[in-house]
């Protein structure tokens, strides 16, 4: 196990340096960044004094290198245009996003487990086909156009539901079902993938044999087995929604940070953009890392591999 | 090929010959039977045919220039609709250009990018997958760092950044979009890479001294073919999504294009009263992508192997 997990975390933290350099250079491949902020008229002597004063002159590694050394220190740099340390930007606007992809996970985990489970025990009869045909739907439809028919649909129409901020809990309501439906499929093609395996397999059918009733078999036998790559990806998931959450924060004025990336990459403000990239990678590298573990703590034959 | 064999030999030693002819038809007649009976393949791919059609010849097709104005004409309803006109059946926009126009126009866009992205991603992807699996050992290790690295990146966050640095010109999406989505390819031909590495063909190969690489593309890659065409067709869906979603935040293919991602954009400011604007071409959206969608799983039921569902 002690092996196990030295690898894991070797591999972790090499792909989070790999990932920080690319998130760092990604906005510097633009060109010449001094001449974008100092502006459309400026002087080569003004973009100079620009590029100074950024820092921007000295060589990519020493700028990295710097960033890097700053950003362990809590200090990830301001924003270019409300000049705010971005690190307190982002931790004021993650906990609303947080709790967005929370709700997400857990809805999409409320329809996909139940609906997978169905889907296998009722193999090749019309509510698999329904329950696919709901994961094809769910893949399919894009999330932007989906969250603007709900808003067309609840707010406008019907006028359920409000369209737009985060005051109550019903301003929670299309955005988090907007945001489950990316999640959705996933959970329920493995849910039920797993579950045909299950039920496919020796033990289940050794707990038939033996006259247990089908629901111990289902709830105690294979349920417990099926399930558990779900978990497994349920965290890797919430990563996801957490990275995919802009689009759903930005057409419902979620003030959140997936809001706060996509007002940042239009602007082209590049200490938030890095740094929120970065860190959603680093969310991620995380996540997986713990599920990872999880697996090898449940399944010896992972960890002994 | 060699699980076909041993079904082949199986079914043989029961039968004489002229029954065996009758038993075991062609592999690419069993195809040809299933591809007949499946509904979804069917509809699917009479779609995507269509889109194909309208996108190769939309200047024949569509019945007005999708670029061209004309303010006299802006947000005229559907034909359905009050004051609709056979003229325009989907209606005009806020610059009074023909919607169906330029939804027919816009299946160019939809279709150029979800094919090359998918197609470059798939060499990149599948290339990088057989090496780690046939090499195995440290190579296999550079590998899945590579995979590793490009899972923790938020794909469409990255998507959005380059393409504000670079522009959202057509080859530049194309570009960021194989760049992000190689990975789903590389997992998938790396593990069946690995599984057929040890069998006898490979070994008999490599007995006859075939270089690796020839190995790799002749030996390994006709046994990965089925699973690439099926990962490549949901991933030409998922490129045709984030085309979307990158031209529906304005960051992606530029106006006056006719893009169905950007059309959907245009239309939100209109939306409470000319709710068309954004339904028809989220629709198309939508319809297009479902239609990959079902035509990639009906090409994987029809190419599995006896028995599997």
């Amino acid at each position: 196990m002690a092996q196990f997990l030295l690898q894991r975390l070797t591999i972790s933290l090499l792909v989070a340096v790999t990932v920080s350099i690319i998130g760092f250079s990604l906005l510097r491949l633009s060109g010449d960044l001094a001449a974008e902020l100092a502006g459309e008229d400026a002087t080569a002597e003004e973009i100079a004094q620009v590029a100074k004063s950024y820092g921007l002159d000295r060589p990519f590694h020493i700028q990295y290198l710097d960033w890097v050394g700053k950003a362990l220190q809590g200090d990830l740099g301001r924003s270019l245009f409300t000049n705010e340390p971005v690190l307190e930007l982002i931790t004021t606007r993650l906990p609303v996003t947080v709790q967005l992809a929370t709700y997400s996970l857990i809805l999409a985990l409320l329809v996909a487990l139940p609906l997978g489970v169905l889907a296998a025990m009722k193999q090749n009869t019309w509510i698999d086909r329904l329950a696919l045909s709901i994961a094809v739907f769910g893949q399919a439809i894009p999330s932007f156009w989906f969250a603007l028919l709900m808003i067309l649909f609840f707010g406008v129409i019907l006028r359920w539901l409000p369209i737009s901020g985060t005051d109550t809990w019903r301003h929670f309501i299309m955005p988090t079902i907007t945001l489950s439906t990316f999640a959705m499929p996933q959970f329920m093609r493995l849910t039920r993938t797993g579950m045909l395996d299950v039920l496919e397999s020796d033990f289940i059918r050794t707990a038939r044999a033996k006259g247990l009733s089908p629901m111990i078999v289902l709830w105690k036998h294979a349920l417990r087995n099926a399930v558990l790559p779900v978990v497994s990806l349920a965290a890797v998931a919430f990563g996801f929604l957490i990275g995919g959450s802009f689009i759903v924060e930005s057409i419902f004025a979620v003030n959140g940070v997936g809001f706060l990336a996509l007002e940042s990459i239009i602007r082209q403000d590049f200490p938030v953009v890095q740094s929120i990239v970065v860190f959603i990678s680093f969310v991620y590298i995380v996540l997986t890392l713990l599920s990872d573990l999880i697996n090898a703590q449940l399944d010896p034959r992972i960890r002994l591999n | 090929m060699a699980p076909q064999d041993q079904a082949a030999s199986q079914t043989a030693n029961g039968f004489t010959a002229e029954e065996f002819e009758v038993e075991a038809p062609s592999p690419r007649e069993v195809m040809r039977r299933r591809a007949k009976r499946h509904f979804g393949l069917i509809i699917g791919g009479s779609v995507v045919s269509i889109t194909i059609v309208c996108a190769v010849f939309a200047p024949l097709i569509a019945p007005f220039d999708p670029f061209e104005q004309d303010l006299t004409r802006r947000l005229i309803n559907p034909v359905w609709g009050e004051g609709g006109t056979w003229a325009h059946p989907l209606g005009t926009d806020g610059f009074g250009r023909d919607l169906l126009s330029r939804l027919i126009f816009g299946a160019r866009i939809s279709l150029t990018i979800g094919f090359f992205a998918a197609s470059i991603a798939a060499v990149v992807g599948s290339i990088i997958g057989m090496i780690g699996g046939y090499f195995g050992g440290r190579v296999d290790a550079v590998v899945m760092y590579l995979i590793n690295c490009k899972l923790a990146l938020p794909p469409i966050l990255v998507a959005l950044s380059v393409v504000s640095v670079f522009g959202g010109t057509i080859p530049v999406l194309i570009a960021v979009l194989a760049a992000l989505f190689w990975d789903r390819y590389a997992v998938v031909t790396r593990s069946v890479t690995q599984q057929i590495r040890n069998q006898d063909f490979i070994a008999a190969a490599q007995a006859a001294g075939c270089s690796k690489s020839r190995i790799i593309l002749s030996e390994v890659l006709p046994n990965l073919t089925n699973q690439i065409i099926v990962i490549a067709s949901l991933e030409m869906a998922v490129a045709i999504l984030v085309e979307a979603v990158l031209s529906f935040f304005g960051l992606g293919v530029q106006p006056p294009t006719p893009s169905w991602g950007l059309m959907v954009s245009e239309g939100r400011d209109f939306m409470f009263f000319k709710p068309y604007l954004i339904t028809i071409p989220g629709l198309a959206i939508f319809i297009l992508v479902i239609a990959i969608n079902m035509m990639g799983d009906g090409v994987r039921d029809i190419t599995a192997p006896e028995g599997r569902n």
